[in-house]
């Protein structure tokens, strides 16, 4: 018996090393090749950090990357008060609690492709009702933040069934109107899952590609950028890009990681 | 004392109108016609009530009555359906709850988790405006100089400055009013002060999650007396006490009421609390009032059987009004002190077990004989269950008497307490659904039909509660239900029987059933009364009941 | 007299009504008016037509449900196993496993993907349909594995043993016990995994050959010039097929959201 048990936990690790492996060897050969200037991956060049260099001199990817990362934060932050606020509001609602969940879950189902092209539409009507909406960073942030709520309502919602259920009348009853027991009293009791919620929405929309492609005008993502690229050959200087986003991410992980733990511990302690 | 003055005469003028107020309305919550529904099912139904300035008023009843309903009504967390309320003569019915000057202390506390002890009271201080002069750096207030008259000279004509306008005399303005917030002196000071008041000197910079439940209850207390209600609300706020720190909560409520003189109404489903803490006593069940008064005249004479029953231990039985000054029950004739019921007339009638005197078989002294079948050692007293031909007695008495033993059992004209006889017979307005059926609760009853009654009729129908059978198998019935409240009467029990169309049944039955098992409804066709409704008529018994909920 | 009604803290769920109304909602709608519209603005079936009678459509919309099939099923067999494996025993404590095959789902998934195929070009793997399955594989196998994972993780070990002390062998015990309980896992994982491969173009098209793409680039590629009509029939008969793929999933089992797993793998460590 032990024996076999033995058997299974050296055949487990093995399958899963080999799983992690697999799954690394891309992202890891990025990381070494940023660091050597070759034209493509497997090529000879010179080793050190001319790529980085050169990517922060290339303005059309610095752009893109900038715009990212102001659609990703702005829509991120966004979609956290709001679906916040939200969440709250179909937590504390009595009718039609099933109709806004149906919807919210609708964007979160619906295929990206359906959601990218009813976004275009919306921007045609809405041009067509003579209200000016021009595709670009301001449209893809209002886009990215409607796609990204429901997450964040899902993130929240299960922390406030686990809330004193007086918690609100105790705030109105000591005083605060409803918007600001909403902000002193309730929020803060949510941070958790609003920081999560924030993670979130802000990596879907780092992530996002289908619905920022036709939604873009004539701005660029890290997304749109590089796949537009695809033809010419792709700027290897995107291997450096890629490792400073894997790294960051990685750091990221890590903190939050570790403050949860720490959190975790006084908790404990306490 | 003291402690009084210390925390009500702080925010200049706001004490005034008060005292101006307590003359003009003496009745501080006035609740009138309040019904409140939720989806349909009626929670309050046609409540009114009168909270006079300054008591202790407690809202008793079993959970689910309405009575935390009525208070979430008061405090404004909810909307009742129709009717008013009023807080000091003004209509505050649809005022948000952070604009009224009521506190709530809440059944888990509800004390703000990301806050600590001082924060969380400090809370309500921090948005709290108050009235106060506009003034200068050196505190002195700024006259509106718009509200002067000019300052006359000698002569009695205006003095004029070099523009030729005439100088404002300054002596005659009033000094500017604005609302502003307390100071951070003034926050510290208030908050220090109402923690000394709850015994938690010292306890500011604390976590609220490290404290215990009977010293979060006590933060709970005062973040709601620093705000100096006019009202302070209590939600059940000892419920999740252990004993020991319940019996010294009371007490130390009791004391916070009488000194600083807040107007408290406390809900509650314990009527020891009940009794021992309140001026006042309102007794709520299924959304009505059954009874106010002192605790002693609550405890002393409950208006029905269900008071009976819910404060306090007490035997309830049924007996007939034989005279004024005298009643039958258990098969003896007792005198008692209560008149003005028809001769003959069947009432209920409720004796403490203490107002039970008990003597040993032979004496002669008692009224009733009976055998001890229970004893249970209470501390102070013996509680004996005393078996009677009719009545198992239940008697308070710090003598024992051996199990087995014969008794004889004597009750004097002051214990013995007459109450109208509730309803006996469930009426209702329905339609013959059939051939010689009529629809009662959902059901097709087979009913004797002399009057040659025609499908679709209207009729009045009525059963007496002993008349109606259950059974243990819903199938074997011919409509179901849920069992409700029981009231144990003596020889039988009174049972509620919810329906599953969410009406109630009241049955009479020999046999115990617990609450919430289900039950099936048998009736035989004689003894359903059906009559051709009539509405005048009708409208002529509704005021009759109407006018007949107390005998006194 | 009736009071009229005090709106309650429900309230705060209004802002987000609206917005779902105005950007959820309504463009839905629009899909359905552009999908019936002809090029005059009339009412027409023209798109529908256009859409199933034209055969690089229909097809199109056939392969890539052949395609979407074909990766969901490599993504299952693959995390199953490894699911199973990380559930199991000696695994399950250390939850840095679980957590270290969800990571690279926070990168972006086109740096991903272009990282995948510059090993693939290394290797000399060309563009191919096999090269897009990898690719989509790639991409989507840790939102196959995450729901596999935690309801294999949350299930009661005592079934199994139940099973085991039955006289069951360990097969039996896994086909009888632990292959049903984990089907909600399984059914949240295929759904997370076939409806987005509609969308994947992005994959497919660089990854594969020019017979490889998926409808969403064809969608893509009609609206970006101005064919709305039948871009819209189009982007609608996916929607009927994803509410048609909401509406069984559902029936089949009630899985957990894909919002819920989703929220799992990317907010997993931060939660």
């Amino acid at each position: 018996m032990t024996t076999k048990k033995r058997i299974g936990t050296i055949l487990g690790w093995t399958v899963l090393v080999a799983a992690l492996i697999l799954m690394y060897l891309p992202i890891l050969l990025i990381i070494v090749y940023s660091f050597v200037d070759s034209k493509n991956v497997g090529m000879g060049g010179e080793v050190g950090f001319a790529l980085y260099v050169r990517l922060f001199e290339n303005e059309r990817l610095m752009t893109a990357a900038g715009n990212t990362l102001v659609i990703g934060a702005i829509s991120a932050v966004l979609a956290t008060l709001l679906g916040t606020v939200s969440a709250v509001g179909i937590f504390y609602m009595k009718r039609g609690k099933q109709a806004v969940n149906i919807v919210s879950q609708l964007t979160v189902y619906n295929a990206e492709i359906v959601t990218a092209v009813g976004f275009f539409l919306l921007a045609i009507f809405l041009n067509n009702a003579h209200i000016p909406v021009k595709k670009g960073l301001g449209w893809l942030i209002l886009c990215h933040t409607v796609m990204t709520t429901p997450y964040v309502i899902l993130s929240v919602s299960p922390r406030l069934g686990q809330l004193n259920p007086n918690l609100f009348e105790a705030g109105m009853d000591l005083g605060a109107s409803s918007v600001r027991t909403l902000f002193t009293v309730i929020f803060p009791q949510l941070i958790k899952g609003m920081i999560s919620g924030l993670a979130l929405a802000f990596t879907l929309s780092l992530d996002d590609f289908v619905v920022t492609n036709l939604n873009r005008g004539d701005v660029n993502t890290i997304s749109t950028f590089v796949y537009d690229s695809i033809r010419r050959g792709i700027d290897p200087t995107v291997r450096a890009l890629s490792t400073i986003l894997f790294v960051i991410v990685l750091l990221v992980l890590i903190v939050v990681n570790l403050v949860g733990k720490a959190r975790r511990t006084r908790k404990n302690v306490k | 004392m003291a402690e009084k003055t210390a925390i009500r005469t702080n925010g200049q003028g706001a004490e005034d109108t008060g005292a101006k107020g307590a003359l003009k309305f003496d009745k501080i919550i006035e609740v009138r016609s309040v019904v409140k529904e939720f989806d349909g099912v009626t929670v309050v139904d046609n409540m009114n009530l009168s909270v006079k300035r300054g008591d202790f008023v407690t809202l008793l009843g079993p959970s689910g009555c309405g009575k935390t309903t009525l208070l979430r009504m008061i405090a404004g967390f909810i909307t009742p359906t129709s009717g008013r309320i009023f807080l000091e003569g003004k209509d505050v019915t649809m005022l948000p709850p952070h604009k009224r000057p009521i506190n709530t202390v809440f059944q888990k506390y509800a004390l703000f988790p990301h806050l600590n002890v001082f924060k969380n009271i400090a809370f309500g201080l921090k948005l709290k405006r108050i009235p106060d002069y506009k003034r200068d750096k050196n505190g002195e207030p700024i006259i509106d100089i718009a509200s002067c008259r000019p300052l006359l000279n000698e002569s009695g004509a205006p003095v004029l400055d070099k523009k030729g306008k005439p100088v404002p005399d300054l002596t005659t303005g009033k000094p500017i009013e604005i609302l502003r917030k307390f100071t951070k002196a003034e926050i510290k000071e208030k908050v220090n002060r109402v923690l000394k008041l709850v015994g938690l000197e010292g306890y500011g910079h604390r976590d609220t999650a490290s404290l215990s439940g009977g010293q979060q209850q006590r933060v709970a207390i005062a973040r709601a007396l620093v705000l100096e209600p006019k009202v302070l609300l209590l939600d059940e706020p000892l419920g999740a006490l252990d004993l020991k720190m319940r019996k010294e909560m009371q007490f130390e409520l009791k004391k916070m009421h009488d000194e600083l003189g807040i107007t408290f109404i406390y809900v509650t489903h314990d009527q020891e609390e009940a009794l021992t803490m309140s001026d006042k006593v309102v007794v709520i069940s299924d959304g009505v009032i059954q009874q106010m008064g002192t605790p002693k005249k609550i405890y002393d004479e409950p208006a029905n059987a269900f008071v009976a029953n819910f404060i306090g231990e007490s035997n309830i039985l049924s007996g007939t009004m034989i005279e004024d000054y005298k009643v039958r029950f258990c098969g003896a004739d007792f005198a008692c002190e209560d008149k003005g019921f028809g001769k003959n007339e069947k009432v209920d009638l409720v004796v403490r077990p203490e107002d039970i005197f008990i003597y040993p078989a032979g004496s002669g002294k008692g009224q009733l004989s009976g055998t001890v079948s229970g004893i249970v050692f209470k501390g102070t007293y013996y509680e004996m269950n005393i078996v009677t031909a009719e009545y198992e007695f239940t008697v308070q008495n710090t003598a024992c008497f051996a199990e087995g033993s014969r008794v004889e059992l004597m009750i004097q004209p002051n214990g013995i307490h007459i109450m109208k006889k509730m309803r006996t017979v469930n009426e209702m307005i329905t339609t013959v659904n059939g051939e010689n059926t009529v629809d009662f609760h959902g059901g097709s009853f087979a009913f004797d039909n002399p009057e040659n009654l025609q499908k679709g009729d209207r009729v009045k129908l009525s059963v007496a509660f002993d008349k109606i059978e259950l059974t243990d198998d819903e199938r074997d019935g011919v409509i179901g239900g849920n069992i409700g409240q029981s009231l144990y009467k003596g020889t039988y029990y009174q049972v509620q029987v919810y329906t599953d169309d969410d009406d109630d049944v009241y049955v009479d039955t020999p046999d115990e059933w617990d609450i919430d098992d289900r039950v099936g409804i048998v009736i035989r066709p004689e003894d359903i009364r059906v009559e051709k409704y009539d509405e005048q008529e009708e409208e002529r018994e509704e005021n009759v009941a109407e006018g007949s909920d107390d005998a006194e | 007299m009736r009071n009229k009604y005090a709106p309650g803290k429900g309230i705060f769920a209004l802002p987000y009504a609206v917005i779902c109304i105005i950007f959820v909602v309504f463009p839905l709608l629009l899909l359905l008016v552009y999908a019936f519209r002809g090029e005059d603005g009339g009412f027409t079936f023209a798109n529908f037509k256009e859409v199933f009678t034209n055969s690089t459509n229909y097809l199109a919309l056939f392969k890539t449900a052949g395609t979407a099939l074909l990766a969901t099923g490599i993504c299952l067999l693959i995390a199953y196993p490894i699911a199973y494996i990380l559930a199991a025993s000696p695994f399950n404590k250390y939850a840095i496993l679980a957590l270290l095959f969800v990571i690279p789902m926070w990168m972006n998934f086109i740096l991903r993907i272009y990282a995948l195929s510059s090993l693939l070009d290394m290797l000399g793997i060309g563009k191919s349909y096999f090269a897009a399955i990898i690719g989509l594989v790639y991409d989507f196998f840790p939102f196959m594995l995450l729901p596999i994972y935690t309801s294999l993780v949350n299930l009661d070990k005592s079934y199994a043993e139940a099973a085991d002390d039955l006289g069951a062998n360990g097969v039996v015990t896994f086909l009888k016990t632990t292959l049903p309980l984990s089907i909600p896992g399984i059914m949240s994982g295929v759904m997370m995994v076939f409806m987005p491969c509609f969308s994947a173009y992005a994959i497919t098209d660089w990854m594969g050959d020019a017979n490889t793409s998926v409808i969403g680039g064809k969608i893509q590629d009609l609206i970006s010039h101005n064919q709305w009509g039948v871009g819209s029939a189009l982007a609608f008969v996916l929607l009927v097929l994803v509410i048609a793929v909401m509406v069984i999933g559902n029936i089949v089992t009630k899985s957990r959201s894909k919002a819920e797993n989703s929220a799992l793998v990317r907010g997993g460590p931060a939660a």
